[in-house]
């Protein structure tokens, strides 16, 4: 070989790792009810604070969390962030809204998708309903909600983001 | 009541992109090595080694720390791997000054390291989780809607976080060692950057870094030897809490404000910005500085950003508390050693022995780091004197 070649100083070696996930009482419980299309919570007993989705226990109070609370699928922005970056093996096209959404009558916010919205006009107290899957296609994963998309109801003033019960602006 | 110990040795790499040339090996040990040259030391002298990195998954190389005992001298020797997520450099010196500090060992050296190149840290941590959508869009995309928080409740002006962007990376540009080499920098070049997780902006973010920090801890007899000045540890504390439950303050998180009020107490120092010279405090994104001001309580509530803006952070503007002198998290980021450069630089200052980046006559100074959910915090303070 006269070529020179260019010496090799590293390879790729991709590395898939596949978990097989026990759920455990409170997820199997929440995930079973998304499955039907049904958000629920679960309330602790010591500071009356539901969660959602639920791992069990409270973590500010350390107690069990056992009483389950069906949830609306109307929610609220607590904040977001506009991303111009993909996600690793997502299909999702950038721009995308990541929302901190809270349910009502749950009082701590999880992670989705926010569409159908003018990216822009996006803020914090708005007012957003899940968009689900059709019903043939529900698994047990919070992908049964497509997204959520802006509703036209009043904003939720900061002081009460986190504090809306499950009636909504209805109650 | 703990002994006394001191900083007497202080190694780095030079922060890259991409270091090529060594393996993950051969990194922790050239940081390993010239700490041990610093503090005038040789392998023999060490009694035990202390180790810390992020996630295994940055690099896909599980529990590294076994077969790195061969390049850390550590055969026959005691090892120990800390982890703490982003703010593991921090709690790993931590540990080992405790060793000293209990008297279990004399001389113990520390090190931290990534070597981000080998994979890809925003895969890393963006595993999805059965109970939620996986939307997790790395480090960036957990912060942004914090740092949005913040700006609603501070009302600070848009460009605060554009402000801490030029500001360290003309601190970074005096330390050679840093990654980002930017002394040409100006405010409309970081606004005109790419809106990455908005409101952040891509000259806001930390890069992705390959590096290892290292440093040598002694008891006060030994120290005492040292040819260099020892960096003498006057308080150290590490406090956690749960990343979700109802109601956590995620944007000046309680176990931040318990950490600092302990280290605070320990050195004797009841006003931060007065009582310190210079701080290096773990911001890998830019608004992160007025957001720890706050929280470390160098200004009241929803007015950190004042400080920055009035330029009482920068070396340039001749502010009287510089932050990250050396270009901190956003110059450099080898995420599992980013905590321990902080510490390693407040070590660097007291010690008289920062090059370009000194603060003039720097007597006292904090280093911080933080991880996960900004639920890890560690910090110690350094001084040039033993009390």
């Amino acid at each position: 070989m006269s070529q020179e070649r260019e010496m090799i100083t590293g390879i790729d070696v991709p590395i898939y790792l596949q978990y097989k996930f026990t759920a455990g009482t409170a997820p199997a419980r929440f995930l079973s009810q998304v499955k039907k299309g049904v958000l629920t919570g679960q309330r602790c007993p010591g500071c009356g604070n539901v969660y959602c989705p639920p791992r069990g226990s409270c973590a500010a109070c350390g107690l069990p969390t056992e009483e389950e609370v069906v949830l609306s699928d109307k929610a609220t922005v607590q904040s977001f962030t506009i991303v111009a970056i993909p996600i690793p093996n997502n299909p999702i096209q950038p721009p995308y809204i990541i929302a901190n959404l809270v349910p009502d009558g749950s009082n701590l916010s999880f992670i989705h998708l926010m569409s159908e919205c003018v990216n822009e006009e996006v803020h914090i107290g708005q007012r957003v309903q899940a968009l689900w899957k059709s019903e043939e296609e529900w698994d047990y994963a919070m992908d049964n909600i497509r997204y959520f998309k802006p509703i036209d109801e009043a904003d939720v003033p900061v002081e009460r983001i986190g504090h809306m019960p499950v009636t909504g602006w209805e109650d | 009541m703990a002994n006394l110990a001191a900083v007497v040795g202080i190694g780095q790499t030079k922060y890259t992109t991409k270091r090529g040339d060594v393996s993950i090996a051969g990194l922790v040990r050239e940081a390993a090595v010239n700490a041990l040259q610093d503090a005038g030391l040789v392998w023999d002298d060490i009694d035990a080694v202390i180790i810390g990195k992020a996630p295994d998954m940055f690099e896909g190389v599980i529990m590294p720390e076994s077969y790195l005992t061969d390049a850390l001298g550590c055969n026959g020797k005691p090892m120990m791997r800390v982890h703490t997520a982003g703010s593991v450099g921090g709690s790993t010196a931590l540990v080992a000054a405790s060793h000293v500090q209990s008297g279990t060992f004399k001389r113990v050296l520390t090190v931290a390291f990534e070597k981000q190149s080998e994979s890809n840290a925003m895969w890393a941590l963006s595993t999805p989780q059965p109970f939620s959508v996986h939307l997790n869009a790395g480090a960036g995309g957990y912060f942004a809607p914090i740092i949005r928080e913040y700006m609603r409740r501070s009302q600070a002006p848009y460009d605060v976080g554009i402000k801490v962007a030029v500001k360290d990376r003309l601190h970074g540009a005096r330390n050679p060692l840093a990654h980002l080499q930017k002394p040409d920098i100006t405010m409309q070049e970081v606004e005109d950057s790419f809106m990455l997780w908005d409101p952040l902006r891509f000259l806001e973010a930390c890069p992705s870094s390959d590096g290892a920090c290292a440093m040598v801890i002694a008891s006060e007899d030994l120290a005492a030897q040292s040819p260099k000045p020892p960096a003498w540890i006057r308080g150290v504390a590490m406090r956690s809490e749960p990343t979700m439950y109802a109601g956590r303050e995620e944007v000046n998180p309680q176990a931040g404000r318990d950490c600092a009020a302990d280290v605070y107490q320990q050195a004797g120092i009841t006003d931060p910005r007065k009582d310190l010279d210079c701080a290096e405090v773990y911001v890998p994104f830019s608004w992160y500085e007025p957001m720890w001001l706050e929280n470390l309580g160098f200004a009241a509530e929803g007015e950190g950003w004042k400080l920055t803006m009035e330029g009482a952070t920068s070396l340039d503007e001749g502010g009287d508390i510089p932050w990250n002198p050396s270009g901190g998290v956003l110059c450099s980021n080898p995420i599992g050693a980013s905590g321990m450069i902080r510490f390693a630089e407040a070590a660097r200052q007291v010690r008289g022995d920062a090059g370009d980046h000194q603060v003039e006559g720097a007597k006292l100074a904090l280093g911080h780091a933080y991880g996960g959910g900004a639920q890890f915090f560690s910090m110690w303070v350094v001084g040039s004197e033993k009390s």
